[in-house]
């Protein structure tokens, strides 16, 4: 047993977290403060290689794997949770759904721009009256057999990467069983290729943290897409999202590691630099033991992280790790980040501090992907509980 | 057209070594690409590109069969490198060095151009790349901010004090790069990947020729006697502005003989 990343993802980690460094984090408090989604730092990460880490050669990928990409998710994440979210979501909602139920010729139109980073997919589930209790999903898709279009009607709400100017495509999960037929609800997932008319993206949200991320809703009006842009098996829509939120979580979590990390870092180098009543702050124990609990906190999510990210890997179940990964991260990087803006004092509350940011930043952490809750519920039922 | 770009692997600056006992940096760590050899690499890259064909091949002096910083330059996307690695070699001083470095350069075929930064970040010696030249009967044109190639000759812009010189000089020649001239480029994945299989020549002091007793400690010449810390730099004068202010500022200036 060995805890040791390969030389290449060490590699490569240094170098992400050197274009972290350089190229994000000095513009970070600008893009929160203008709410600027940074198109061409995307397309920069898009060479680097980052949006197609997990995908083969073969569409455009780079043959990796999952614990690159997640390493890749945690050094951004140190310095702007924007951005990694924007690549979260760019390969595990928008690639990933379309490498693993696409069709050959779905992932050969698709995946080369979105791999290259010169393209964004989205992912649309969450509807403002369903999350994850997808039965109450209301968008629906009617097969127009003459046509051989489905005629897509509905709303999403919160949709990642659905509105910038790259945007290529949104994966939709809709209902495909017959109105009023009184049958059990068939859920289907469906591509939707951005500027097909009857789609439209409504303004960007207000919202608390993530300002330089883009989320718009999606509302469907006799939106009609070819037959052919069934994803998947009809009917498969709600198994093969829950297995695309497996994914999904444990890169959710390797992004809060990053911000439990960036708060620990910051946190030590302030408590050494910053002095009241003679002596630095962090040589009183009420600073000094915040910034230990921080380290056993990145230390644990670091740990459980990626053993969900290797266990992935090594194509073994994962669902109860990846849950126990999510939870743990992404409740620690509220802990960590409301900490680490203690420690800061006023500094902590002032936008030019990043743990300022981190701290608006990271309560998404604990709803999107799956609530904490819906995580308990994951890791309860994988215990055999009848929850 | 071929390019050789002479690079250093040094201790991490953001993790400063100790000094050993003859007071010479230790390396027995994990040693990256010193930054001031980047810019030769991507300087490199761009003119192999826009000759449109030819290899960039590195050639490093280095303890410990060390080729971390060799990696990320072949990441960059160098094709090969020749990397020299011999006990012997401890204490090399900088002349040793340029000897080792020529004798490697031999060893690549058809080196159109050799270029190198103007001095490493860890030594500062300041002095491998004329010495270089030196050695292998080479012109030499030190600072280059800008390099252009064409019809078998280089033509560079010298950064001076007051601008730049412009400079010719036929092929093969050696040119040393300032910091900063050019962006270098981040290793994609891809090129992380590629670079594991990349050839690199490691060879010894033996297999270059050279005789094991003339370089190193024993054969450098020169002994490293004391290494003091820099002096901590003094407090500046603080002028209160009481409306002459502005006078004894001119007063300094001309004290400095600056107007």
């Amino acid at each position: 047993m060995h805890f040791d990343l390969t030389d290449e993802q060490e590699s490569f980690r240094k170098v992400v977290a050197d274009f972290a460094r350089a190229e994000i984090a000095p513009h970070a408090e600008a893009w929160d403060r203008d709410h600027t989604f940074p198109v061409d730092t995307v397309r920069a990460m898009g060479e680097l290689g980052l949006f197609g880490l997990p995908f083969p050669e073969e569409y455009g990928g780079g043959g990796s794997d999952f614990t690159t990409l997640c390493l890749a998710i945690e050094e951004i994440a140190r310095v702007d949770q924007s951005v990694a979210i924007t690549l979260e979501a760019g390969v595990g909602l928008g690639a990933n759904p379309i490498f693993t139920y696409g069709t050959e010729e779905q992932k050969q139109r698709w995946l080369p721009d979105l791999c290259a980073g010169r393209a964004l997919g989205g992912f649309g589930l969450t509807e403002p009256e369903a999350g994850s209790d997808a039965g109450g999903t209301r968008t629906r898709a009617v097969l127009d057999d003459v046509a051989g279009e489905w005629v897509i009607d509905g709303e999403k709400a919160f949709i990642t990467n659905s509105g910038t100017a790259i945007t290529s495509l949104v994966t939709i999960t809709a209902r495909t069983d017959v109105a009023g037929s009184g049958a059990a609800p068939e859920i289907s997932t469906v591509i939707v290729p951005a500027g097909t008319p009857g789609v439209e993206v409504q303004p960007p949200y207000r919202k608390m943290g993530w300002h330089a991320s883009d989320t718009h809703g999606l509302t469907f009006a006799g939106c009609r897409v070819p037959a052919d842009h069934l994803l998947g098996q009809r009917g498969r829509g709600f198994a093969n999202f829950l297995a695309i939120l497996d994914d999904g979580r444990v890169a959710i979590a390797a992004l809060a590691l990053g911000t439990i990390e960036a708060c620990l870092e910051q946190s030590v180098a302030y408590a050494k630099e910053r002095h009241a009543f003679g002596r630095p702050i962090g040589g009183y124990q009420a600073v000094a033991f915040k910034c230990a609990d921080l380290a056993v906190m990145a230390e644990t999510a670091r740990n459980l992280v990626y053993k969900a990210a290797f266990l992935k890997d090594a194509g073994r179940p994962f669902r109860k790790e990846a849950a126990m990964a999510k939870l743990y991260a992404t409740e620690g990087a509220v802990t960590a980040t409301r900490e680490a803006t203690q420690i800061f004092g006023g500094y902590g509350f002032m936008d030019e501090t990043p743990v300022s940011r981190f701290y608006r930043d990271s309560k998404i952490l604990e709803i999107g992907e799956g609530t904490s809750e819906v995580q308990r519920l994951v890791i309860s039922r994988q215990l055999g509980l009848p929850v | 057209m071929n390019v050789v770009v002479c690079v250093k692997q040094i201790p991490d600056p953001a993790d400063p070594g100790a000094l050993e006992e003859d007071h010479t940096l230790k390396r027995t760590g994990k040693l990256i690409l010193d930054e001031s050899d980047s810019f030769g690499v991507e300087m490199a890259l761009q003119l192999v590109d826009k000759a449109g064909g030819g290899d960039v091949t590195l050639v490093s002096m280095a303890p410990n069969d060390e080729t971390s910083g060799l990696r990320t330059a072949l990441a960059m996307g160098a094709a090969k490198a020749v990397l020299v690695s011999d006990p012997a070699l401890a204490g090399a001083g900088a002349l040793d060095t340029a000897k080792v470095l020529a004798a490697a350069i031999g060893r690549v075929e058809g080196a159109d151009l050799i270029l190198a930064a103007t001095e490493s970040s860890d030594g500062y010696t300041g002095t491998v790349p004329e010495q270089i030249a030196g050695v292998l009967d080479l012109p030499s044109i030190t600072f280059a901010k800008h390099v252009e190639v064409a019809d078998g000759t280089v033509s560079v812009q010298r950064q001076t004090e007051l601008g730049y010189d412009q400079c010719e000089s036929p092929l093969p020649a050696v040119v040393s790069v300032t910091a900063g001239v050019v962006e270098p480029r981040y290793p994609s994945f891809k090129g992380i990947m590629a670079a594991k299989s990349k050839p690199v020549d490691q060879v010894t002091v033996a297999d270059l020729g050279i005789d094991a007793s003339a370089v190193g400690a024993a054969g450098a010449g020169q002994q490293i006697v004391e290494v003091t810390p820099a002096p901590e730099r003094q407090a500046g004068e603080i002028i209160e502005d009481d409306g002459e202010a502005h006078l004894k500022i001119i007063d300094f200036l001309d004290g400095l003989k600056v107007l």
